[in-house]
């Protein structure tokens, strides 16, 4: 694994970073994949929500919330 | 919180779709988007009718249809349920899938939103492999300019291959240059040359194998390419739809099911099992869509999304986020609670003026004293009281809740409450269905449908009616207007009747919070599914059409609902009042009954009956209880709802029995509506058995806990 790849969950506040691999499978794979989340996506984390989880993000020009379990299986690269 | 009639009451019960022309030349049209773009609004605009709209993904869960005309031409538009994909991952996308594919609509509008273009080009272009007859809308160019995003659509029409129009909704904008482009579709029988989109050369080898074979057999019915790739792609749900529209099983022909064969072993040869096909095509998509809006969408500064991100600094952040939104509740139900005080002294001042001047009008005909009694003493009466207590508070709550709805804070809230609703195993979407809840509990119910998994939709259900709907809402304002403001509402009795307020409100997140994480131990067992939540941008509520719309429509509805649900048990109260069994009236048997019940719960037997009567709706439960006391003539003449007090009092009331029939008002059975919501949508006489009996366990449960507390500590 390349230093600079991370799970989605640990990107931090005001950082972007570049999808490098989708491990989510079954539903939550196809509706990452209908907001236009795929490899090499740029995504950025913009807030914690006020107990940390979920994490918004901005995604393709929209603010996604994500949970924690499910940002964990998205691989990025900063 | 749809609060009209079309949303609430037995209408919310959604029955499908059935389009009924009324003449031969009606055009069908589609309205396909994604969630959150404003379709609800291009579609009341058009249609001039009143579907609910507000800022938060997921508001229109059925579809609606109206009429409209433009230049002579009959239109029926179809408000289909928005959706990111055509894929079939929901229940929603099938939906409008089946609607786009064969529902007949002549022609399908999809609506986007220009500030989010990209992302919604996905659905543009998955509509475009179904049918050519597209008109592309983009909505929102008011909030795209604000953003300074420019559009250059000559070059979007020129990439898409069908028309692009740009419109504002909000203001009406554009909708007749829109309406001109879907003339010239639905008119034009010219070949149009769509955008078609181009998978890899693995998959369009796949395609070139079974395209040829399909098409035979379709003879141009559908789309034969689209209808290829879904053959290959194993779409169980569209075949199972293309069976019941074709009559006869396509993937299971002889030379099909061997064509399917084949394009499958080509795709394998070249490495692309069925996960990596799906992903390909996800991807091929998702690039032509990047590659669409390359050369015809600019954003000139980069920043555009700045404002948004500061706000939600203050909304959603670590420190502010959860005190900022019970502060604004609390404004909320301070203002609500301060400000329905004095119109409801008006309103009930004028209402029984108008009852003085009924009975002398009684009197002046000579007629006999039953009917006087039973009309306006029975009748009249109770709708006053429904009138005069109800109204005002629902007319100043609703139209503030739907400028924060407006606002775009509700799915906000979601986002902040999300981690104890997984705490709860349950969804965070759950917060919207919760928030409708305060519009009308059946309406909440419908609306857990933009719940995917179907035992966090089954929790957010069960769990709806601990959020006091309108109907019980104004009752709890009531009962604490009375006990706790007094006849001088000072600073500080208003301050302590808004802490008490958002106290009981707090309670029922609360008890939600603690039932949902109840039931997904037991019979609902299971882990949190994942999810996606968008969080739409801020945009400036429509204070006017808020206003206008919220006081005039929900006001006429509230008077309609009045008239034909208090009308009636006012008239039974009035019966039961008047008819003696024995040496005492039905209805002093009755309460007398229950009476050591309700003592045990710290309330009284009449105060239970009137929860019992007012199953078909909350509304009536304070008149009720009034019509009862007096009836059992304790107090019989009254002015002024200062009154209302004074009859309470002294029929044993304290503040005790005020809690608790507070407690009891948040925690029972839902309405008789709800419950019939809850049988439509669970499909299920077992979960809505289950949904009547926790709330009223529960709510049995807590107030016999605090009258018991209370009479311990000898409060009571």
């Amino acid at each position: 694994m390349n230093e600079n790849t991370l799970t989605l969950d640990h990107l931090s506040e005001g950082k972007t970073a570049k999808v490098t691999n989708l491990l989510s499978s079954g539903s939550m794979r196809r509706r990452l994949q209908d907001i236009g989340l795929i490899e090499g996506t740029q995504v950025e984390c913009l807030q914690k929500s006020p107990a940390g989880d979920p994490i918004a993000f901005l995604i393709r020009g929209a603010v996604i919330a994500l949970r924690s379990e499910d940002s964990s299986n998205i691989l990025v690269e900063c | 919180m749809g609060l009209t009639s079309h949303s609430t009451g037995i209408k919310a019960v959604d029955n499908g779709l059935h389009i009924v022309k009324e003449d031969e030349n009606e055009r069908i049209v589609a309205l396909a988007g994604n969630p959150n773009v404003g379709k609800s609004t291009v579609f009341n605009e058009l249609t001039g009718l009143n579907q609910h709209t507000g800022n938060w993904p997921g508001k229109t869960v059925t579809n609606a249809q109206g009429k409209c005309r433009y230049k002579d031409t009959g239109f029926i538009m179809v408000d289909i349920p928005g959706t990111y994909s055509l894929m079939a991952h929901s229940a929603e996308e099938e939906v409008a899938r089946d609607f786009i594919c064969f529902g007949g609509p002549e022609a399908v509008i999809v609506v986007c939103d220009a500030t989010c273009l990209e992302r919604n080009m996905n659905l543009v272009l998955q509509t475009l492999e179904i049918t050519d007859n597209v008109v592309v809308c983009v909505n929102l160019m008011d909030e795209a300019k604000k953003k300074k995003i420019r559009i250059d659509f000559d070059q979007l029409e020129q990439n898409l291959g069908v028309p692009v129009v740009g419109v504002s909704a909000r203001s009406g904008k554009g909708l007749d240059g829109m309406m001109d482009r879907l003339l010239e579709v639905i008119e034009n029988k010219e070949e149009r040359h769509p955008f078609r989109i181009k998978y890899t050369a693995p998959i369009e080898k796949a395609i070139g194998i079974l395209q040829p074979l399909v098409e035979e057999q379709l003879e141009g019915a559908l789309d034969s390419r689209w209808i290829t790739l879904k053959l290959i792609d194993r779409d169980e749900t569209l075949m199972h739809t293309l069976h019941e529209q074709l009559g006869y099983e396509l993937a299971e022909l002889p030379q099909i099911a061997e064509g399917i064969e084949q394009a499958r072993n080509s795709l394998e040869e070249d490495g692309i099992e069925l996960e990596k096909l799906q992903d390909n095509i996800v991807s091929c998509i998702v690039l032509s869509a990047e590659g669409i809006c390359l050369d015809s969408v600019f954003f000139d500064r980069c920043n555009y999304n700045a404002r948004d991100r500061k706000i939600d600094k203050i909304l959603t952040s670590k420190w502010t986020g959860i005190p900022v939104m019970l502060l604004m509740l609390a404004v909320i139900f301070w203002i609500t609670i301060t400000g329905a005080n004095y119109p409801s002294q008006l309103l009930s001042d004028g209402l029984f003026w108008v009852e003085d001047r009924l009975s002398e009008f009684f009197m002046w005909i000579g007629a006999p004293v039953w009917l006087h009694d039973m009309l306006v003493l029975g009748i009249y009466r109770v709708l006053a009281w429904v009138v005069a207590v109800m109204l005002p508070p629902m007319a100043i709550f609703f139209p503030l809740f739907t400028l924060l709805e407006d606002l775009g804070y509700l799915p906000r809230v979601a986002f902040n409450l999300d981690k104890y609703f997984k705490k709860a195993c349950a969804c965070g979407k759950q917060a919207l269905t919760m928030c409708m809840g305060f519009g009308c509990n059946a309406a909440g119910i419908v609306g857990c449908r933009i719940i995917d998994s179907p035992r966090e939709r089954l929790i957010a259900m069960i769990t709806n009616n601990f959020v006091p709907c309108n109907g019980r809402f104004p009752t709890l304002i009531a009962i604490i207007s009375m006990f706790f403001i007094g006849a001088a509402a000072g600073v500080f009795q208003s301050a302590l009747s808004t802490l008490l307020l958002t106290g009981v409100i707090v309670l029922g997140v609360v008890m939600t919070f603690l039932v949902s994480k109840l039931l997904s131990k037991t019979i609902l067992k299971g882990i949190p599914s994942s999810f996606t939540l968008e969080l739409p941008p801020y945009r400036r509520p429509q204070i006017g059409k808020v206003l206008v719309r919220s006081i005039v429509d929900r006001t006429l509805f509230v008077l309609g609902r009045a008239v034909m649900i208090a009308a009636p048990a006012g008239l039974i109260i009035w019966i039961l009042a008047n008819i003696q069994v024995g040496d005492m009236s039905i209805l002093a048997h009755c309460t007398s009954f229950l009476d050591p019940f309700g003592k045990l719960l710290g309330m009284d037997g009449v105060i239970i009956m009137a929860f019992i009567l007012g199953f078909p709706a909350n509304e009536i439960v304070i008149p009720i209880m009034i019509m009862a006391y007096m009836a059992t003539g304790s107090l019989s003449d009254y002015q002024s709802l200062s009154q209302l007090k004074d009859i309470l009092v002294g029929n044993g009331w304290t503040w005790v029995t005020a809690v608790s029939t507070m407690l009891f008002s948040l925690m029972h059975w839902p309405c008789s509506t709800t419950c019939l919501t809850i049988r439509k949508e669970s499909q299920s006489w077992k979960w809505t058995l289950v949904s009547f009996a926790i709330p009223t366990v529960m709510g049995i449960l807590i107030c016999f806990l605090f009258a018991s507390a209370m009479r311990l500590l000898g409060l009571a």
